[in-house]
Formats: structure tokens, sequence, C-alpha cells
């Protein structure tokens, strides 16, 4: 890692009001628009960025998109 | 599920809802046969942080994930508002449980030193090739603020999370605190940093 990652890594974006229960509430919601090609970002605002300061919150997005993805498909 | 698995209508999810609501064994075992599955995913795509774990014990975290997310719907139902499908409103609870205890077993055995001047290794890291001239300044000023800005809360939680890479959830076991007052600590040290920095005209060419 560089101490630019680093840096980035630390001081995040500029922040975001989302916290991890505001991301869990709308999660399902955001992945169901996201999957139907909607505008995702638009109608859940905020999620996207706290997605983008929170690993934890971002592996569960990455998992439950991935679970809906797979159970459609099938 | 719903519209593409016709097995699972809409009308039969709502019977399945209702049926929860008024605690039916069947309908809670069919609800804790769904989250089981969901765990086994979770647990699957986590199971290279456990290399040394067997697969008896990865699949015994994935019963109790279950098991502790089918509490976690069965007291939020009222919660859920028709929004999504109820089948991915009940697998997030499930990838969550799951999740929260593949990082914490990870960490079972691993000492989470919490020092809070471990941000002073960032001064030994290599710039990045789009470092700018004023970037070892930058850095400094960065090591000043955590220093002279944050509370000695602020400080232990933004190190720890950020410079040391320790999982939120573990850091919260370890602090007798819960992953949302822990992002909510961060979100605090991020932004009075930011704040201090901006006001020393540090900020602009972040990082």
């Amino acid at each position: 890692m560089t101490s630019s990652e680093a840096l980035l890594r630390l001081l995040g974006d500029d922040g975001t009001p989302f916290d991890c229960d505001a991301c869990f509430a709308e999660l399902d919601r955001f992945v169901e628009l996201e999957l139907a090609g909607a505008a995702a970002d638009e109608r859940v605002r905020g999620l996207r960025k706290h997605l983008a300061a929170c690993p934890a919150c971002a592996e569960e997005y990455e998992s439950l998109r991935a679970l809906v993805e797979l159970e459609e498909g099938s | 599920m719903g519209d593409t698995n016709p097995s699972v209508s809409a009308v039969a999810l709502d019977t399945w809802v209702d049926e929860l609501r008024a605690s039916s064994d069947e309908a809670v075992a069919r609800l804790h046969a769904l989250l089981l599955g969901a765990a086994r995913f979770e647990v699957r795509r986590r199971a290279s942080s456990l290399p040394q774990v067997a697969q008896a014990e990865l699949d015994e975290l994935a019963h109790e994930a279950a098991t502790d997310a089918a509490v976690s719907v069965l007291r939020r139902l009222d919660d859920f508002r028709g929004e999504s499908q109820f089948t991915t409103w009940a697998y997030k609870f499930a990838l969550l449980e799951a999740a929260t205890k593949v990082r914490r077993r990870a960490w079972r055995d691993r000492e989470v030193v919490l020092d809070p001047d471990a941000w002073a290794q960032l001064a030994q890291l290599a710039p990045g090739p789009d470092a700018s001239a004023e970037h070892s300044a930058f850095v400094r000023a960065v090591g000043d603020g955590i220093r002279d800005a944050l509370t000695p809360r602020q400080r232990l939680v933004l190190v720890a999370l950020t410079v040391d890479g320790v999982p939120i959830d573990v850091l919260a076991e370890r602090l007798g605190s819960n992953r949302n007052a822990l992002y909510k600590t961060l979100h605090d040290a991020r932004s009075r940093l930011r704040a201090h920095l901006t006001e020393l005209g540090d900020l602009g060419d972040a990082p």
C-alpha cells in the first residue's frame, strides 16, 4: 500500500450521514432496484457513499446482490 | 424467488409472512431453511479468510448464523414493508450474521493491538505514483491532526479501522460496542480531521 492509498482509507470521502443501521434498513430495496436497472442511487440517496466508506457493509451488499442474482438466474 | 420463481408466488409469500406472525412451526422451519441457505452461501464466500477451520466448524457457523438471523427476522417482521421481496429482506439478516461470525472467527486468535499512535506508519510508506511534491507535508499534517484534533476514542477507532485494518465487528466486540456506534465515531473522526485540515488549508490537494 502506498501512503496515498493509506490516506484515502483513513480520510474516506466527504462523509455521509448514512450509518450502518440506515444502510441495513435500505439494502434489500437498493439491491432489487439496482438489479432491475432502476435508479437505485437516486431513490436511496447516500447508501452508495456509505458502502464506499464501510468495508463491512460493502461486503454484505456484494453478497446480497450475488445471492439475489443467483436466485434470479436459477 | 418472487416473480422469477413460480413456486413462491406473491400470494404464497403473503401467507407465509402471516403464518410467521402467527408463529406457525412450519412457517418458522421454512424460514430457518431459507436463512441457512443464505448463511451457507456467505460462509462459502468468506471461507478463504478461515483456511485453518474445518468444514464441520464452518457449517456450525452457518447454522448459528441462521438461528440468530431467524430470531432477528421474527422480532422485526413489522419492519417488513413489502418494498422488496420478503426473501431478499430476510436474506440480509442471514448474510449479516454469517459475515460477522466469519470476521470474528478469523480474528479470534489474533491480538488486536489498539495503538492510537500507529498512524505514524503512514510516514514510512512510499508515496503513490501520482503524489505531489507537497505529499509528505500533507502526511505530516494528517498525523498532527490525528494527534491534536481528535478525542482519544476517535483516534483509537479511526486508527484501528483504517490504519490497522481491524474489521468493524471485531473492534466492536473487543470494545464492548456495536458496529453502528463505531461507524458514527469513525464518521465524526473523519469529519473533524477534514475540518482541521481545511482550516490549515491542507485539504485542497488531498491526498
